[in-house]
């Protein structure tokens, strides 16, 4: 189960999501041929790896937005709104991890009792 | 290649099962093959032995990263059917149904084909519509199928509960369909292309292309470069990575498809039952085990591995059609990364680039098409011109807009 940041509503579960395939395809002029054209509609870069995608929070507030997953580990990487600029990651990126566990926090970390 | 025969079998038994010999040899590979064949699944290993078989072609690798029949070929639920809608598709895939049918006899290995049919429910009164011009569609094509009624189904199926909470309105089913052993599908192709002097070399993992002036030469693999005058794309999920390492971009979405078992119990299901709109089919193996499918995952994976929502869906929907298997536990799930295209039509064929053949874009049924998909590329790289069956199965479709929507006929939408 996906656990997926909505820029708009915080963290919600998957199924309250519609994948919307790969982000950031842009739409050719008018005068593009029919193999650009078909380029455009149907062919997709479907990476072992980072996939910078599109998602609807259908049962949500219903707005798009933009996130980079890992499609081997499926690490949600990075999310941003649409129209943004796609961040820029290394292949070895990481997911935001959950906050270190107690035992490794250094004493400053700690929260006064 | 030895010949299995009732007396070798008691002879085998008689010797304790001891003297029983590997049935493939795994070879090293040579410097250069007339035919190399990336990915040992069903695909590429009938696409060798018919090479072999009927093209006079053996000089043929079939190179696999893994081990044989592990990726989608191992994964699948076993089901062999033809109930397309479209002529081209109906075609093709009566084609390799036909050929299932005398499979165990040509290569003498048993893949325990059992033509149990498969039955597909409509849940309302406008959805048994559709199945009905499918059924004729079907018919009109030369293949078998039979609109049924709820009491038909309730008399073939006792323990489906026709008041389900989508109810019961009718279905068809195609006699002809059912299930095999995948596993011996991929050993019986592989022992007997292995036996036309076919070399399977299985850990040896592709990493690029060698090209000559625009002209594929070769690959390189994590076993050192093998030259080759062609070379055909058979590995489904990894298509678009495969491809892409020759700037080669393909309409393809690589997701996971699920399927997962329940422990064994006694012969209760004798057909194939499948909803498309409650995302679920079943069936009973052979050792008793019910295996359950459903649709594909929502998002592109490469991760050989499902999401909690997928199963939990699927699960919900066999259980609310059969009550009685609520109490079961499921032993094993699994995925298969499956190459879906956009209208749900495989891509075979010649590419732009001079020497590469691809045959991929099988989604969520490349199983049932295994025998087809062998007998047509390997007419496709014999004669470098594609086989009439998968003509319009070409990649350059997309450009002239000719598609061919099974989006139905994949049985559960994905």
């Amino acid at each position: 189960m996906l656990q997926i940041a909505c820029p708009y509503c915080g963290v919600r579960d998957e199924e309250e999501f519609r994948f919307g395939g790969e982000s950031h395809v842009a739409r050719p002029a008018f005068e593009a041929s029919d193999l650009e054209w078909s380029d455009y509609l149907f062919n997709r870069i479907n990476p072992k790896g980072i996939h910078y995608e599109r998602w609807l929070h259908v049962y949500g507030c219903a707005r798009w937005f933009n996130m980079a997953r890992d499609t081997v580990t499926h690490d949600v990487l990075a999310v941003y709104p649409m129209g943004e600029p796609r961040p820029l990651l290394d292949a070895g990126a990481q997911a935001p991890g959950p906050p270190p566990a107690d035992a490794e926090r250094t004493p400053e970390d700690r929260e006064p009792a | 290649m030895k010949k299995y025969s009732f007396l070798s079998l008691l002879g085998g038994a008689m010797t304790g099962h001891r003297r029983w010999r590997p049935v493939w040899r795994n070879p090293e590979p040579r410097p250069a093959y007339d035919v190399v064949i990336v990915g040992a699944g069903g695909h590429g290993l009938a696409t060798a032995y018919y090479l072999a078989r009927k093209h006079g072609i053996r000089n043929v690798a079939v190179l696999e990263k893994g081990w044989l029949g592990g990726g989608n070929t191992g994964r699948n639920t076993q089901v062999s059917r033809s109930n397309y809608f479209w002529p081209q598709s109906a075609a093709f895939y009566e084609h390799a149904l036909k050929l299932y049918e005398g499979l165990g006899e040509e290569l003498g290995f048993n893949i325990m084909l059992s033509q149990r049919g498969i039955l597909t429910l409509a849940h309302s009164r406008q959805e048994l519509e559709s199945l009905r011009r499918w059924a004729n569609a079907i018919q009109v094509n030369r293949i078998d199928s039979e609109l049924m009624t709820p009491a038909q189904i309730k008399k073939r199926v006792p323990l489906i509960n026709l008041g389900a909470r989508y109810p019961i309105h009718g279905g068809f089913i195609q006699h002809r369909g059912g299930i095999s052993r995948h596993d011996a599908v991929a050993w019986g192709y592989a022992r007997a292309a292995d036996g036309l002097g076919v070399d399977i070399i299985q850990q040896c993992e592709v990493t690029d292309f060698m090209q000559d002036g625009g002209r594929l030469a070769g690959v390189h693999t994590t076993r050192g470069a093998i030259g080759a005058d062609r070379v055909v794309l058979s590995v489904a999920g990894h298509s678009s990575v495969m491809a892409a390492k020759l700037g080669l971009r393909l309409p393809i979405s690589s997701m996971a498809l699920q399927a997962m078992v329940s422990e064994p119990i006694k012969p209760c299901l004798d057909t194939t039952v499948l909803s498309s709109s409650v995302h679920m089919y079943v069936s009973q193996s052979v050792r008793g085990e019910l295996v359950i499918g459903g649709g594909a995952d929502v998002y592109t994976s490469y991760a050989q591995r499902g999401g909690l929502p997928a199963m939990h869906d699927t699960v919900t929907a066999l259980v609310e059609l059969f009550p009685a298997f609520s109490r079961l536990r499921l032993m094993r799930q699994w995925a298969g990364i499956v190459d879906i295209t956009p209208d749900t039509t495989p891509i075979m064929g010649k590419t732009p680039i001079e020497g590469l053949y691809l045959n991929c874009g099988w989604g969520t049924g490349g199983y049932k098409a295994i025998p087809a998909g062998g007998d047509t590329m390997a007419y496709t790289v014999a004669h470098d011109e594609p086989h009439p069956l998968i003509r319009a199965f070409g990649l350059d479709r997309f450009e002239r807009g000719a598609l061919i929507d099974e989006g139905a006929a994949a049985g559960v939408a994905h």
